[in-house]
């Protein structure tokens, strides 16, 4: 087996993967998400915290993008910038041209807490933000398009059963559903799958491939699972250590549909060997080697 | 199974019964000091119509006082749920007010409202009741899981929103959990209104007249009568939970 050294070496590895991706500031060319320079930081009880620092991200519509990086460089703080859910110090966050400034009801997002409400049967939660965004569809064909979602995802005939009835990774498949009901613009997942067994993990990357073929959605994913990163994402970007900004971007072309067999490919072997790389250098493991 | 959810408790009620009694025929304790179930009849026969209007003034003053304490309490939980200020203010008063003997309150309420006998039970029974639910659903909405919040916030949902879809039906569980205690609390609340206070009402009145007239066997009937009103209540916020926050219990299989 190579490793990454070797392939460095022998010289397998394009020269765009070596080198920080420089970003298209312009805002909204073809992009849905723009990052513009956004820096950040929180007041904590121990002094301000300087989580983000001229982070530079842009997503194509969509497109999706995974974001991994190491624990508490701030990208859980990312997808709540996006969401609206909270307002940059510095910088600027787009969306289609619009600047996001509060939450808005074109976001869908989902996390690692499948955070259902156990009152409600799983129908019901799917349905839920249909209940908060304006909908011109009917009662009738709000409960269409959950069931359908539902069973996009697998989950026929669980519609009336409560959360409590359904396993770890059925719930995150029903949270997934209620992300995704009202149609969102931007789905924003914060490591959803991190809690699942390598197996479960490994059947919703397959779904979310289903879904990502239905529903047009432009995407976010954080995660810390590089093989996830490489399967779901068109554009994979390795966030630095705190203060994070974009470390290194990875494009990930897709040709024709992704099997699960496509990790085990020389290909990926060497795209995994570079984004470790490059999370040990986030972490400051190892020193980022200057391209040549 | 319904048939046995009922029998086996009275079973052991009719056998605690028995042991009581016993007991007291054992030991050949005198009624003044150890009333037995068999000298609770006389008594219950004889004031029957008594403990009838007496009970029933207990209990609608400990029911008005709970209810009271619900909306006061859920109020209060609200306010220091929400914010971290509020929370960081009240919850030493809270605590402080809550420390304080009520048997020593009951004396000072009698004599600031002197005569307003309703108003002053009531009033107990809510001061010593609404603590626990204050501070359940303060616990129950300042813990709520910020991904919760999150979910209905992302879409612009409004505070509002986010309180009565999320927030309000998740801290049921942990409402109904101090409710039952409320309720037992209530309950002494009003009998410390009414055996304290001259010329009161309701079975604390009762049970303090058995006590000038040396009538111990009543004493004990009023306690035993006591006991079912509260068994009642107890049950009626049992049969409430399991209708409003049934779903957090898991059946156990
Ligand atoms: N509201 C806040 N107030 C203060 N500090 C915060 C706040 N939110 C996050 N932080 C801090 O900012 C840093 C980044 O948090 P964030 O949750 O974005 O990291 P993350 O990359 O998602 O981490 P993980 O991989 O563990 O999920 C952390 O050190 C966290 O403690
Ligand atoms: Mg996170």
């Amino acid at each position: 087996m190579k490793t990454r050294h070797d392939c460095q070496r022998a010289g397998m590895i394009p020269a765009r993967w070596q080198k920080p991706q420089t970003h298209n500031y312009e805002a909204g060319v073809g992009n849905l998400i723009d990052i513009k320079d956004v820096s950040h930081t929180f007041a904590t009880d121990g002094g301000p915290l300087h989580v983000l620092d001229h982070l530079n991200i842009s997503v194509p519509d969509g497109g999706f993008c995974a974001v991994v990086g190491p624990s508490g460089c701030g990208k859980s703080t990312l997808t709540r910038l996006i969401a609206g859910l909270m307002i940059p110090d510095k910088g600027e966050v787009w969306l289609h041209d619009e600047r996001v400034k509060s939450p808005r009801s074109t976001v869908g997002m989902a996390f690692q807490n499948p955070v259902l409400l156990e009152w409600r049967s799983i129908l019901k939660n799917v349905m839920l933000p249909l209940e908060i965004v304006p909908t011109k569809l009917t009662r009738k064909q709000q409960v269409e398009r959950a069931e359908f979602l539902l069973a996009l995802v697998g989950l026929e005939g669980f519609e009336d059963k409560k959360p409590s009835e359904l396993s770890g990774g059925m719930r995150q498949r029903a949270s997934l559903c209620r992300s995704l009901v009202h149609s969102p613009e931007v789905l924003i997942l914060d490591e959803p799958f991190g809690a699942l067994d390598a197996f479960t993990r490994e059947d919703l990357w397959q779904t979310m491939h289903k879904v990502k073929a239905e529903e047009p959605f432009t995407g976010v994913l954080i995660t810390h699972d590089l093989r996830e990163s490489l399967f779901l994402g068109d554009q994979v970007v390795v966030m630095s250590g705190r203060p994070a900004h974009a470390q290194y971007v990875m494009d990930i072309p897709f040709n024709g549909p992704r099997v699960l067999d496509d990790l085990y490919s020389a290909e990926t072997a060497e795209r995994l060997a570079i984004l470790r790389h490059q999370i040990e250098i986030a972490q400051g493991r190892a020193k980022a080697e200057n391209p040549a | 199974m319904k048939f046995q959810k009922i029998l086996v408790p009275l079973v052991a009620m009719v056998i605690f019964l028995i042991l009581w009694e016993l007991l007291v025929w054992a030991n050949g304790w005198p009624n003044y000091k150890m009333a037995s179930p068999s000298d609770l009849w006389p008594a219950y026969a004889r004031y029957g119509e008594l403990f009838v209007i007496y009970g029933w003034q207990t209990l609608w003053r400990t029911v008005v006082g709970l209810l009271l304490a619900i909306v006061v309490g859920t109020l209060i939980g609200m306010v220091m749920g929400f914010s971290r200020v509020m929370r960081d203010a009240l919850y030493p008063l809270l605590v402080g007010f809550n420390a304080v003997p009520k048997a020593t309150v009951v004396p000072i309420v009698a004599l600031m409202f002197v005569g307003a006998h309703d108003f002053n039970t009531v009033l107990i029974a809510f001061m010593i009741s609404f603590f626990p639910i204050a501070v359940s659903v303060s616990i129950g909405l300042s813990t709520l899981e910020p991904e919760y919040r999150d979910i209905l916030r992302s879409l612009g949902a409004s505070n509002m929103t986010i309180f009565w879809k999320i927030a309000l039906p998740k801290t049921l569980p942990e409402f109904f959990g101090a409710l039952k205690v409320a309720v037992t609390l209530a309950f002494i609340g009003t009998n410390l209104m009414e055996i304290v206070s001259p010329h009161g009402r309701g079975l604390g009145a009762l049970f303090d007249s058995g006590k000038t007239n040396s009538d111990y066997p009543l004493m004990f009937a009023v306690l035993i009568a006591l006991a079912v009103l509260g068994i009642v209540l107890y049950y009626i916020v049992v049969a409430l939970e399991q209708i409003f926050a049934g779903w957090a219990e898991r059946s156990p299989n």
